[in-house]
C-alpha cells in the first residue's frame, strides 16, 4: 500500500492505496466521484478522461500512485446544474449528447483542445476527439457543441473556475 | 396561461442537465450496503468439453465469499434455461441455454465459473484461480460448411441447422424464365459488434426476509427482464423488481435476457448480499449479442426497360451457439423486407438459420432491415450497371406508386402510406445529382475516382402488432394529473438516450395546457411503472407514444365532464382548445386542467357517480407496424494509389411522420448513418477456424473515430402513418437502414472504371486496392 495526496476537484484527498489502483477506480470507488465512467479496457474509448494539472488523461491509464501530488478535474468539478461550465452549457444546447455515457470523457477532452487551440476548425475538432468514442450521435452534435463552446468563449474571453464538489463530501485526512 | 406549442419545437432535453454534469445513475455507480463483486471465468475455447472445474484455490483467496462452477450452480438450484422468444413450434430448434456451461462450452466467453468477493480486483483476481481442464472438440466456424454438415454445436441435434424456412411468393420460375436481364451476386452481411459504451452492468440485490430480488440492469426492457428471470429463477414475478437507471446505450444489443443476470441475481440469493457485475469490454466483445452476419446468394431477373420480376436465392444466417431472446426472428425479418419499396411480385427465397461455434446474433440496430435494404438496393444498382440504366432511374421505374397505397408486398407485409418517388427526387435535389454526375465525369478525366451512391429505402418498425410479434407488442402510458396540477407520465418504454422524458412532456404539456417543466416523466422501474413492452424495434414513439396520446385522451374526457358539471352545462357542449377545457362557442369560458385536477382531488364538487382522481392508463395496440421510408446520397473518393475511402458528401432525406422534437430526431438520424457507415466501411467481428475472436477489444473493432466520419447533410418529408393517433413513425434505425448501401454503391460506382461491380463490406483499402489492382491499378 502506499500513501498518496491528491487534489481532487479543489478538495485533498490522502489515501492508502493499493500500487496497481487505477486512478478512475479511486475517483469512482474511494471518492464515488461517479461521473468519470468507464468503457473499455484498452485505452480506447476515453470515457475516463479527467484533466491532470490541467491536461486531459485517460485515467484508466494512470494508476493513483502516478497521480499522487497532482490536481485532479473531473466532470463533477467544472460546473454543476446551477452554473454549467460553457461546454456543459454547449453539449446541452446543441444535443451533444444521448444515452450521456461518453459524455463526461467528451467534455473533458473538449475543455483541453480549447485550453491548447481556442479557435479549431471542424477537422481539427475531429482530430482532437480520436480518443474519445460516441455510439449515438455520429460526432456531428459533439462537433456542432464545441465549436459553439469555441466561439461563446470567444466572445466572452471568461475562463471556466473551478466548482468545489459539494454534493458528495468524501472523507479528508 | 398563453399556450405555446412544445410539439414540434426544438427544445433543449430535460435528461442532459444530470448527463452533462456527471450527476446520472448508471448500474456501476450503484453502491449499496455490503456489496460484492462478481467475475466469470469464461471458455477460451469454441467448443470444448469440461472435464474439471476446480474452484478450491478461488475460494481460499482473501475477500472471496462463494466460486461455482456451472455443474456446482446448477446443483445448488440454477436449474433453468436461458429464454428465446418466438412462435415456431416444433420448426426451431432450440437446445438448452444454461446460464454458466455445465458439461460443454459452444462459444469463446461462454461462463464457466463464477466467484464472488469482496471487492472487484479480489474478485478478478481469485477469478484467475479457478482451473479448468477441457478437451477441446472441432469448431463450426465457416456458415457454409456448418450449414452443410458436422462438425455439429450440439452434438444431439444431429445438424447445425436451426430451422429452414422457404418462401415462395408468386411464381419466380416463370419470372426468371421470361426475364430479358438476370443477374447472380452474393452478398455477404458482415458480423458486427453493437458496442455500446456502456459495456453490461448488473446490481442484484436479495431482500431473504421478503423473499423479493432487486436486480438493477443495463437493459432496454425491465419488465421483460422481470417475467423472464422469473422464470429462470423459480420466483414470484411480484417478487422480482426490475430497475433500468440510466443506460449507457443498448442499439438492440441490451434487447435481451443475458445468462449473467440470472447468474448474478442467482448468487445474489445464495450469499444473501448486493452483488455487482460489470463487464470488461473484451467479454462484451465475447458475450454481449453481435448483429447482422448472413450469406446471400441471390439472383434478380428484369426486363430491358428496368422492370424488376422477381427475386430468388437462399439466405444463410449465422444465430451463433446458443439462441438469445430473439436470435431466430431477426432473419426472418430480412426475407419480409426484401422487396423494399419496390413492386417485385415473385419471391422466391430460403432462409437457414445455422448454428455455429459463435457467440449469438440478435437484434442490432435495425435488427434484420438493413441486411434486407442491403440486399435490394445492392441488387437494384448490380441491374442498373447491366442495362446501363442510372441508379436513380430504375428505382423510380420499380417504386411504389404514391397512388398504390395501402400496397400489400409479396411478403404478406401492407404499407400503409410512402411517397418514394417525391422524396427520391428532393434528395436528388439536395445533393444536386446531375451536378455531382458532372462532377464526377470531370474528376475521372482527371484521374481521381469520384462515386455517387443511392439508397432509397422503406424499413418496418414500431414493433409491432402483438398477433406479428414473438411476444407483446403493445405498450403502455400513465398520466396521472396531481392534486397542484403537475402532471406525471409513467410510460412502459425505457428510453436510454432517444429522449422521451422530453418529447412526451412536449405532448403533455401541448395536450393539457400544463408547463413542461411541471411534467415529469417516469420509466425504468418495474415496481414504479406499469407493465411496458420496453425501447426497440423503433417503437418508443409509435407505440409508447400513442398509448400516452390515448391516456391524454381519458384524462380529457373526464376533465371534461368536471367541468361540465362545475358550469352546469351539457359535456357534449365542452371541449379542449389549445390545452383548455372550454364551452364551445364561449370563449371566455375556460378551465384549466389543473383546475380539473384539483376539483378531481377535492372530490366534493364532481359529477354523481364520477370516480376521484384524474388519471388514466391506456394501453396501444397497433393494427399495423409502420413504415419510414426516405433516400440516401452518398459521394465518396476513393484514393486509388492506397484504396482509402474519403466520404466527401452526405446527404440524407427521411420520412418519420411528423416530429414531436426535431433536434431529437435529427440525433437519432446521425447516429444512426454513424452506424451504417460504420459497417459499410470500417467494422467487422473477425473470428479464426478454432473460434478465437479477432476482434475482442476497441483496438482490434474499429468503432470509427469523428474523424472517420463525415458531415451529415439532413432533411426531411413528413408523411403521416395511418396507423397510430400521432401519425408518427419510428426513426431509430432508419438511418442505419438507409446508409449502409448508399455508401457500398458510392464506392463501387467510383471504381466502375475498373470494372469493379461488387465488394463485401467492410469496405477497407486493402480490398479496394486489390480490386482495382485485379483490373489493371491507378489509370
Amino acid at each position: 500500500m502506499s500513501n498518496i495526496e491528491i487534489t481532487v476537484n479543489g478538495r485533498r484527498h490522502a489515501a492508502d492505496v493499493d500500487a496497481r489502483l487505477l486512478l478512475v477506480h479511486f475517483l469512482r470507488e474511494n471518492l464515488d466521484l461517479t461521473g468519470t465512467h468507464v468503457g473499455c479496457d484498452t485505452s480506447s474509448c476515453g470515457a475516463c478522461t479527467v484533466l491532470m494539472d490541467g491536461k486531459s488523461v485517460k485515467s484508466c491509464t494512470v494508476f493513483a500512485v502516478q497521480a499522487d501530488g497532482s490536481s485532479i478535474t473531473t466532470i463533477e468539478g467544472i460546473g454543476n446544474a446551477a452554473k454549467l461550465h460553457p461546454m456543459q452549457e454547449s453539449f446541452w444546447a446543441s444535443h451533444g449528447l444521448q444515452c450521456g455515457y461518453c459524455t463526461p470523457g467528451m467534455i473533458m477532452s473538449a475543455i483541453d483542445l480549447l485550453q491548447r487551440n481556442a479557435n479549431p476548425t471542424d477537422d481539427e475538432i475531429r482530430k482532437a476527439l480520436a480518443g474519445n468514442l460516441c455510439r449515438c450521435t455520429g460526432y456531428e452534435n459533439i462537433v456542432k457543441a464545441i465549436r459553439a463552446a469555441a466561439a461563446a468563449t470567444a466572445t466572452t474571453a471568461a475562463r471556466p473556475q473551478a466548482v468545489k464538489e459539494e454534493i458528495r463530501t468524501p472523507e479528508v485526512v | 396561461m398563453a399556450f405555446t406549442a412544445m410539439v414540434g419545437a426544438r427544445i433543449r432535453r430535460r435528461e442532459d442537465p444530470r448527463l452533462i454534469t456527471g450527476r446520472a445513475t448508471y448500474v456501476d455507480d450503484v453502491k449499496l450496503v455490503g456489496l460484492c463483486y462478481a467475475a466469470f471465468v469464461r471458455s477460451p475455447y469454441g467448443h470444448a468439453k469440461i472435464l474439471r472445474v476446480d474452484t478450491a484455490k478461488a475460494k481460499a483467496h482473501p475477500g472471496v465469499f462463494a466460486a461455482y462452477s456451472g455443474a456446482d450452480a446448477q446443483a445448488a438450484g440454477l436449474k433453468g434455461s436461458m429464454p428465446v422468444a418466438h412462435k415456431m413450434g416444433d420448426a426451431l430448434k432450440a437446445p438448452p441455454h444454461y446460464p454458466q456451461a455445465v458439461s460443454e462450452v459452444r462459444f469463446v466467453g461462454e461462463p464457466v465459473a463464477v466467484v464472488v468477493a469482496n471487492d472487484a480486483y479480489a474478485a478478478r483476481d481469485a477469478a484467475e484461480l479457478v482451473e479448468v481442464t477441457y478437451e477441446e472438440l472441432p469448431c463450426a466456424i465457416d456458415l457454409r460448411k456448418a450449414a452443410a454438415g458436422p462438425p455439429y454445436v450440439h452434438a444431439d441435434l444431429g445438424t447445425n441447422v436451426a430451422f429452414d424456412i422457404l418462401f415462395t411468393l408468386g411464381d419466380a420460375k416463370s419470372a426468371f424464365s421470361s426475364a430479358d436481364v438476370i443477374v447472380k451476386q452474393t452478398l455477404v452481411n458482415q458480423r458486427l459488434a453493437p458496442t455500446p459504451i456502456e459495456p453490461r452492468s448488473m446490481v442484484a440485490d436479495w431482500d431473504p426476509g421478503m423473499r423479493s430480488l432487486t436486480l438493477h440492469t443495463s437493459t432496454q426492457i425491465p419488465h421483460l427482464v422481470r417475467t423472464q428471470l422469473s422464470v429462470v429463477l423459480g420466483l414470484e414475478e411480484t417478487r422480482v423488481r426490475v430497475i433500468a437507471p440510466e443506460v449507457g446505450g443498448g442499439f438492440g444489443a441490451k434487447l435481451n435476457v443475458y445468462a449473467e443476470e440470472a447468474i448474478v441475481a442467482w448468487l445474489s440469493m445464495q450469499l444473501e448480499r448486493p452483488v455487482k457485475y460489470t463487464e470488461t469490454r473484451s467479454e462484451c466483445f465475447q458475450a454481449m449479442i453481435h448483429g447482422r452476419d448472413q450469406i446471400q446468394d441471390l439472383e434478380i431477373a428484369a426486363r430491358k426497360d428496368g422492370t424488376i420480376l422477381g427475386i430468388r436465392g437462399k439466405i444463410l444466417a449465422n444465430l451463433g451457439a446458443y439462441h438469445q431472446l430473439l436470435t431466430p426472428v431477426i432473419p426472418q425479418l430480412t426475407v419480409l423486407m426484401a422487396p423494399g419499396c419496390y413492386k417485385i411480385p415473385n419471391i422466391d427465397l430460403q432462409l437457414q438459420g445455422v448454428f455455429t461455434n459463435m457467440m449469438a446474433t440478435d437484434a442490432y440496430r435495425g435488427a434484420g432491415r438493413p441486411e434486407a435494404t442491403y440486399l435490394i438496393e445492392r441488387l437494384v444498382d448490380l441491374v442498373a450497371r447491366e442495362l446501363k440504366m442510372d441508379p436513380a432511374e430504375i428505382r423510380r421505374k420499380n417504386f411504389i406508386k404514391e397512388s398504390e397505397f395501402p400496397y400489400t408486398t409479396a411478403t404478406g407485409l401492407t404499407y400503409d402510406s410512402g411517397r418514394y418517388e417525391s422524396t427520391m427526387d428532393t434528395a436528388l435535389q439536395v445533393a444536386d445529382y446531375k451536378g455531382l454526375r458532372a462532377e464526377q465525369e470531370a474528376a475521372r478525366k482527371s484521374g481521381r475516382y469520384i462515386g455517387i451512391g443511392l439508397s432509397t429505402y422503406v424499413e418496418v418498425c414500431g414493433m409491432g402488432p402483438s398477433a406479428a410479434m414473438p411476444a407483446a407488442g403493445w405498450d403502455s402510458a400513465t398520466v396521472r394529473v396531481e392534486p397542484t396540477g403537475s402532471v406525471t407520465v409513467l410510460t412502459g418504454i425505457s428510453p436510454h438516450g432517444q429522449g422521451e422524458e422530453t418529447t412526451f412532456a412536449q405532448l403533455v404539456s401541448d395536450e393539457l395546457g400544463v408547463p413542461i417543466d411541471s411534467v415529469n416523466v417516469i420509466h425504468g422501474d418495474t415496481d414504479k411503472v406499469q407493465y411496458g413492452v420496453g425501447t426497440f424495434g423503433s417503437r418508443g414513439t409509435a407505440i409508447g407514444g400513442s398509448a400516452l396520446k390515448l391516456a391524454i385522451e381519458t384524462i380529457q374526457a373526464k376533465a371534461i365532464k368536471i367541468a361540465a358539471h362545475m358550469w352546469e352545462v351539457d359535456p357534449a357542449d365542452v371541449e379542449y382548445r389549445n390545452g383548455q377545457i372550454v364551452v364551445k362557442g364561449v370563449p371566455s369560458k375556460t378551465m384549466s386542467t389543473a383546475e380539473a385536477g384539483f376539483l378531481a382531488f377535492m372530490g366534493d364538487k364532481l359529477p354523481p357517480g364520477l370516480e376521484p382522481g384524474l388519471d388514466a392508463t391506456r394501453r396501444f395496440e397497433p393494427p399495423n407496424f409502420v413504415y419510414p421510408f426516405g433516400t440516401h446520397v452518398c459521394v465518396v473518393e476513393v484514393d486509388p494509389k492506397t484504396g482509402h475511402v474519403t466520404v466527401l458528401k452526405y446527404f440524407a432525406v427521411d420520412d418519420c411522420g411528423p416530429q414531436l422534437n426535431p433536434m431529437i430526431v435529427e440525433g437519432q438520424i446521425h447516429g444512426g448513418i454513424a452506424q451504417g457507415m460504420a459497417q459499410a466501411l470500417y467494422e467487422e467481428v473477425v473470428y479464426d477456424e478454432n473460434g478465437q475472436i479477432l476482434t475482442g477489444s476497441l483496438l482490434d473493432y474499429a468503432v470509427p473515430h469523428a474523424d472517420q466520419l463525415p458531415h451529415f447533410e439532413l432533411s426531411s418529408t413528413q408523411t403521416p402513418t395511418t396507423v397510430n393517433p400521432l401519425g408518427m413513425k419510428g426513426v431509430g434505425e432508419a438511418g442505419t437502414i438507409g446508409s449502409t448501401p448508399a455508401v457500398v454503391n458510392a464506392v463501387v460506382d467510383a471504381l466502375a472504371p475498373f470494372g469493379v461491380k461488387h465488394i463485401d463490406m467492410p469496405l477497407r483499402p486493402e480490398k479496394l486496392w486489390a480490386a482495382m489492382q485485379r483490373n489493371g491499378g491507378a489509370k
